[in-house]
């Protein structure tokens, strides 16, 4: 990269990038929407969809318990169905850490990492020092994933050397001990060219992961929003043969909506990024209509809501 | 090897009942063609034999006129407009309610993708019913006079392409300025057209109003020819259309030509590329390029030439070849054995003339007529691939280095049908297509179609204007 950490710099590359045409990208977004997957096809994505999910709880009302009951649904979703895979991680706030990594150690989930949200999710609105405190909470609690947020603020404002810098602060911190997702919350960055230029930023800050959305704020992983993210990975690893992962997260509710996910994943980044290690789904309701859509392609017919559990 | 293989998803085609053979729709009855002659019609994705289709000859054709003059003078142009409008509204829902089955129809005699012929052939020609339902009852407004006049009965050839869509263009406008249509469909897709005959009879439109007569070209010629026509309305190659253009010199016929284009689609170094790249995809791919507008002839600027093909190519490994009942299949078959023979005959003069061809690597099924995704790079001004309309999935590539080049290069060609402009920088795109010399020009979009936008060419892309207040006007005589 020929870029350095001045905010000059940064502005610079910036401002190569192509422009997006928001136009053009609702109607190819629209369009991949309307791939029909169907059979051996669909079973195929339903799994996949399930490997890759962050199964989250990120409410004010968490408590050990409701974090044990998810964690319980991470290692076996469905216990009456042992093909069923393992979800890709488990997502929590920093204090549930350590109860969810216990809990995943003790019913055979180890090999399932905790994703903690940090620096002040969601707004982000703190002092360094404050992110930097969280940020290691985490880690020490035993999260192998930091979902960080960026300072939109920051960003906004055009203060691009800010928001950089305390990425590659926190990816210090994470260092091998944490991946890093960067949250660039795209609903309050609104356009889609400052959707690309944020991915950039992340990219070149050291993010192994850009995520769309905290799923606090309306609009999130809507699918313009993740196929331009998912061409600024593509493109981003044909400049530095580094592949960076996707995660969208906030209103994926349907097994329809996430098969859509993976259509634009495979069209748009490319079948290479089909795998947990390159995407994710941030999602909590998504993975009881996946396990129903499941169950609808074994036995032929729809289950009642009533067999899959609620925690 | 991708994981994520869709499986087929085909569209069903138990909507669709098609007979055994088809005879001639005249004065609102279904009638045996005086010729007693049938031709076969298949399915160009598998070479099947559809239906056999009613060969019409010069007799047949002067039923029609005579049913078509008839329904005019005693029907059509006494009834009161607001009445016409009636009609073309029913019509419209008609096509609305039976969508699917002439979508289906449309993919199995076309060969185009049934995600095509469903979300943008047979939506845009119902939409092209009620937009001239509208206009009916309101031609005082169309711009020529307070009491315009019908040109009474009007003979209607359209090609394969767009079948049904052209049908639409062609017929809406016709009957909404209250004249009456003796159509005859491409000699491939005649099946849609005879559908709709079935639509006139369930939307009682009067008969004789609309009369469809089906053959080759010979019948086309007979429709031509015929005194009893009034005005010509033709979309198809500039060669034929010249001929007719011939053949009417002197006579009281009025015509309306929508003819061939090899447009430009021209990509400026601030356009949004990734969007460029789908433009152009769309542009030349969309309905195997069997489009008179195609975005033929890209343009590129030089300095981000490489990067704009790189990414072409990308793009268009994802593009999916195959059944075109597939939903999921964005190319589907050429139309006919002829016309893979002239985009096969074109793509090798590219090749002999210096050009050099990609093409997207897709498998190519073993029966039907198809053509995979290619582009030429390295093609220059004098190659006959960036002169001549191949009406195929095939993309000549050329650069500029100026805007003016740009122009000037887009500009030099008999065609100017439409264009394409993609930039970022709102005045770079005011001031080319003020500059370009074709009838549409998309900016940072392709292959836009409304039945409120007038379409049509410069120069040998044709005479006169179909769609909106332009197109209206082209089926009226002004009054004072």
């Amino acid at each position: 990269m020929i870029i350095d950490a001045s905010e000059g710099s940064l502005k610079s590359f910036l401002k190569t990038l192509p422009q997006v045409d928001e136009v053009g990208v609702h109607a190819r977004a629209a369009m991949l929407g309307t791939r029909s997957i169907k059979t051996t096809s669909k079973a195929w994505a339903i799994d996949m969809a399930i490997s890759m999910m962050d199964l989250t709880t990120l409410e004010g009302a968490d408590t050990p318990g409701k974090v044990r009951a998810i964690c319980a649904k991470a290692v076996r979703p469905d216990a009456t169905d042992l093909s069923i895979p393992s979800v890709g991680a488990v997502c929590v706030y920093n204090d549930m850490v350590g109860v969810a990594r216990r809990t995943l150690d003790q019913i055979g989930g180890s090999s399932i990492p905790v994703a903690a949200v940090a620096t002040a999710f969601p707004s982000g609105r703190a002092s360094y020092a404050v992110k930097a405190q969280d940020t290691m909470d985490a880690i020490n609690a035993g999260a192998a994933e930091i979902d960080m947020v960026i300072d939109r603020g920051a960003f906004l404002s055009g203060r691009y050397g800010e928001v950089f810098a305390e990425i590659v602060k926190i990816k210090e911190l994470c260092g091998d001990k944490a991946h890093l997702k960067v949250i660039l919350e795209t609903g309050e960055l609104v356009t889609l060219d400052n959707v690309r230029k944020a991915s950039y930023l992340a990219m070149l800050a050291g993010a192994d992961f850009i995520k769309t959305s905290t799923g606090k704020v309306v609009p999130a992983a809507s699918a313009p929003v993740v196929y331009v993210m998912l061409e600024a990975v593509r493109d981003y690893y044909s400049m530095t043969q580094t592949r960076i992962g996707v995660k969208p997260a906030g209103g994926i509710r349907t097994t329809k909506d996430a098969i859509k996910q993976l259509v634009l994943v495979n069209e748009v980044a490319g079948p290479e990024w089909l795998s947990p290690r390159l995407f994710r789904i941030g999602a909590s309701a998504l993975l009881n209509d996946l396990l129903l859509q499941r169950m609808k392609m074994r036995d032929g017919y729809y289950a009642s809501p009533a067999y899959v559990t609620l925690d | 090897m991708n994981p994520f293989e869709y499986s087929p998803a085909l569209e069903s085609t138990a909507i669709v009942e098609i007979a055994e053979r088809y005879n001639l729709f005249i004065d609102g009855k279904f009638v045996t063609p005086k010729s007693g002659k049938y031709f076969p019609t298949i399915n160009p994705a598998n070479e099947k034999v559809l239906a056999k289709i009613a060969d019409a000859n010069a007799t047949d054709v002067d039923l029609a006129v005579g049913a078509a003059r008839a329904a005019y003078s005693k029907v059509w142009s006494k009834m009161p407009a607001a009445e016409r409008g009636k009609y073309l509204f029913r019509i419209a829902r008609i096509l609305q309610e039976r969508a699917r089955e002439f979508a289906v129809l449309e993919t199995l005699d076309n060969g185009k993708p049934i995600r095509e012929s469903r979300d943008t052939d047979i939506p845009l020609a119902a939409a092209h019913f009620f937009y001239h339902a509208g206009w009916a009852d309101k031609l005082q407004y169309a711009g020529v006079g307070i009491q315009p006049r019908p040109y009474g009965v009007v003979g209607q050839i359209i090609p394969w392409n767009f079948p049904m869509l052209m049908l639409a263009w062609k017929v809406a406008p016709a009957l909404a300025t209250g004249n009456t249509v003796v159509l005859k469909p491409a000699e491939t897709t005649s099946l849609t057209a005879l559908l709709f005959a079935e639509v006139c009879q369930q939307a009682e439109l009067p008969n004789g109003v609309v009369n469809i007569v089906t053959g080759a070209g010979v019948t086309g010629a007979d429709i031509v020819n015929h005194p009893g026509i009034d005005k010509i309305a033709f979309t198809g190659s500039t060669e034929v259309g010249k001929l007719i253009a011939t053949s009417i010199a002197g006579t009281k016929k009025s015509a309306t030509l929508e003819l061939g284009g090899k447009a430009a689609n021209i990509i400026f170094e601030d356009a949004a590329i990734d969007e460029a790249v789908e433009g152009i995809v769309n542009g030349i791919f969309f309905n195997q390029g069997h489009v008179c507008c195609a975005g033929s002839r890209l343009l590129i600027q030089e300095n981000i030439h490489d990067e704009v093909i790189e990414k072409l190519k990308v793009r268009m490994a994802h593009i999916r070849l195959g059944n075109p009942l597939d939903k999921n299949t964005d190319i589907g078959a050429i139309n006919s054995a002829a016309q893979l023979a002239k985009i096969r005959e074109l793509v090798t003069a590219g090749g002999a003339e210096g050009a050099e061809q990609w093409s997207a690597p897709c498998e190519i099924p073993g029966e039907g007529f198809w053509f995979a995704p290619t582009i030429f790079t390295g093609v220059s001004q004098t190659h006959r691939i960036a002169r001549e309309e191949i009406f195929g999935p095939v993309l000549s590539v050329l650069t500029f280095r100026t805007p003016q080049e740009a122009v000037e290069k887009a500009n030099n060609t008999p065609y100017g049908l439409s264009a394409g402009v993609w930039s970022e920088k709102g005045s770079k795109i005011l001031w080319t297509a003020s500059r370009l010399r074709a009838g549409v020009i998309w900016a940072n979009t392709f292959n836009k179609f409304d039945p409120a936008s007038p379409f049509g060419g410069y120069k040998e892309s044709g005479w006169g204007r179909e769609g909106g207040r332009h197109g209206l006007t082209a089926y009226l005589k002004a009054s004072n």
